[in-house]
């Protein structure tokens, strides 16, 4: 009983995460989303009001972990959704929580509508420029060079494309109120990170319209990498193509 | 008494939707349904608080379907065949996450890109489930305007009823035609409340989780189990019409436009002595199987006519148990079958 009135509690979980354990690899940044995610929800105060639509793929369980009204979507199809339910409860939060394969690929027409539609929803987009939950094969973010179980022989730009910059390609539409791209590699990105995914939920509460934060993350176990390893690689290979930064703010536009 | 009104079959789907209560409409053109999703936006447009998007794709539409219907709203989306295709994957879902909704299909000629002439191809896809897994769509087979317009209200009230989705079948010449109806008094009282499962504010209650999966065999098989069970609890809804069945020499079944060709076949049959009865399935899952063994159980020849290949006709063998003899007589391509090519099909088979 003393123990507990000496000691000062200096970090919690957030409240708008379940009890239930995380089923990510170690070094999986999803971990860290999941917790910015909550923590914007706790400080804004909406956890009660917010309904989430997990994807396909290893986050398909963040219908478990976030402490929210949530529903799993198909493949791809997570803002179409996201657009029916807020139409029909306009006053409640709605996010989306997707992958690069979902928003980039299957979905890339939901994503690229809802946006132009200016969709009052929040969408966390996770690149981490491979199919995780799959087994690991090429993402349209997979960068050139690269190696995955279906670019065998590292991805060529010729036959495969380069990999695809969602934030730049939907910052050229009118409609988005917000767009950003923040990685988690070192402690001053991640209070970046957590003000740029606070920020994509005000926006919504403020009824300011569509806001999409894009976060680099790593696949330790899909990329072959130790977790240390992977976070390098993140900051070598993948920031110089996907530059970090806000690329749409409503507010300073206007 | 009520207005009667002069309609196009599409546009009073819409009416019917929205006289039902629908508020949510998510669509995508495609001849020959485009007036539906013209009259949702003239109507849902002027509607304070309703909702009418034109979709990227039917993908997106379906998918706007399952997050309105998840969030409580009364919602439909309407297509014609190439489009219903499309949609497949999110009815899948929304069986599985047992979520209400209408979805109108205007069938026209199948398959690929087919032709935009009335067809009835799309039974199979229909009424056996049309996309992944073990579900059943609710669906309805109007043969009229003033049915169209009747059995989308009543679309509405059994998806609700079983958490399900539930289908208009029609086909090109319905949504097409014009005729008189009438809408009888509708009372929203009567829709039943969401709120005990629906997504929203979760305040005083344990969050909600709206699922379509299961990882754990032995889960899933529970969720497919219910859904087993809810599919023969709807066994209660058959509905279907019968024609002159005292004591005909040959029965036809057809649903749809078809079912009104064959009743002009039977008049001009009466004129040459041939009394023709017809079973005309209302509802095409549950088909009804019980009532048209009934009617083999007196009669021995048996004629099913659609515009396929010859899809319903395995449903009528199924009911028939061997009773009777089952013929066939059908149209593709969006050719109508004439009132008299069916009775000359009629003659060879009393022949």
């Amino acid at each position: 009983m003393g123990v507990k009135k000496l000691m000062k509690q200096v970090f919690t979980k957030p409240k708008s995460l379940t009890d239930v354990p995380f089923t990510y690899c170690p070094g999986c940044h999803h971990g860290i989303i999941h917790r910015l995610v909550a923590e914007a929800m706790d400080d804004l105060n909406i956890a009660e009001d917010t309904i989430g639509i997990a994807p396909v793929g290893c986050a398909v369980f963040a219908y478990l972990f976030f402490e929210c009204d949530m529903i799993v979507a198909a493949h791809g199809r997570a803002p179409a959704i996201a657009t029916g339910i807020k139409r029909v409860k306009p006053d409640n939060i709605v996010f989306t929580y997707q992958g690069d394969g979902d928003l980039a690929s299957i979905g890339t027409a939901e994503i690229v509508h809802a946006a132009n539609r200016g969709e009052k929803i929040t969408v966390i987009f996770v690149n981490n420029a491979i199919y995780g939950m799959t087994g690991g094969q090429m993402a349209p973010t997979t960068l050139e060079g690269q190696i995955t179980q279906t670019s065998p022989y590292g991805r060529d730009s010729k036959t495969m494309g380069m990999p695809i910059r969602i934030c730049e390609l939907l910052s050229t539409l009118n409609s988005p109120a917000y767009i950003a791209r923040v990685a988690l590699t070192k402690p001053a990105y991640i209070v970046k990170a957590k003000k740029a995914i606070k920020k994509a939920f005000q926006y919504q509460l403020d009824g300011k319209g569509f806001a999409l934060v894009e976060v680099l993350s790593t696949c330790p176990t899909s990329w072959g990498l130790s977790p240390k390893e992977a976070n390098e690689w993140l900051n070598e290979k993948m920031i110089p193509y996907y530059p970090l930064g806000e690329f749409k703010n409503v507010e300073e536009v206007s | 008494m009520e207005e009667r009104l002069l309609m196009k079959g599409n546009e009073a789907i819409g009416e019917a939707a929205i006289h039902a209560g629908c508020r949510y409409y998510f669509g995508y053109p495609i001849t020959p349904q485009s007036e539906l999703i013209a009259y949702m936006a003239k109507r849902l447009l002027k509607i304070k608080g309703a909702t009418f998007i034109q979709a990227e794709s039917e993908i997106a539409a379906i998918n706007m379907v399952y997050g309105a219907s998840a969030a409580g709203g009364r919602v439909m989306t309407s297509s014609s065949s190439p489009g219903i295709s499309l949609k497949q994957e999110g009815i899948s879902y929304l069986a599985c996450a047992e979520l209400p909704c209408v979805i109108v299909n205007i069938m026209r000629g199948g398959p690929g890109l087919g032709s935009i002439q009335p067809a009835q191809g799309d039974y199979f896809q229909a009424t056996k489930g049309g996309g992944h897994g073990d579900y059943h769509l609710i669906v309805f087979a109007p043969s009229s305007v003033q049915e169209l317009v009747d059995l989308t209200i009543r679309a509405f009230s059994l998806a609700d009823k079983y958490r399900n989705p539930a289908m208009i079948l029609g086909d090109g010449l319905l949504g097409q035609m014009m005729e008189p109806v009438q809408f009888k008094e509708f009372d929203e009282k009567n829709i039943p409340s969401k709120e005990d499962w629906a997504l929203g504010s979760s305040h005083g209650r344990k969050p909600r989780r709206i699922v379509p999966f299961d990882l754990d065999p032995n889960e899933l098989e529970k969720i497919v189990n219910k859904l087993g069970q809810k599919y023969q609890d709807m066994q209660k809804e058959v509905e279907y019409e019968v024609v002159n069945i005292d004591n005909p020499d040959i029965v036809i079944v057809a649903y749809g436009s078809i079912a009104r060709i064959v009743k002009t076949t039977i008049q001009k049959a009466k004129q040459e002595g041939i009394n023709i009865g017809l079973v005309r399935p209302i509802t095409l899952y549950p088909f009804p199987y019980a009532a048209i063994e009934e009617v083999a159980n007196k009669v021995d020849k048996f004629l099913v006519t659609e515009m396929s290949l010859g899809q319903m006709v395995e449903d009528v063998k199924l009911a028939v148990k061997g009773k009777s003899q089952v013929s066939f007589y059908g149209r593709t391509g969006g050719v109508v079958i004439s009132p008299i090519e069916i009775l000359q099909e009629v003659k060879k088979l009393l022949d």
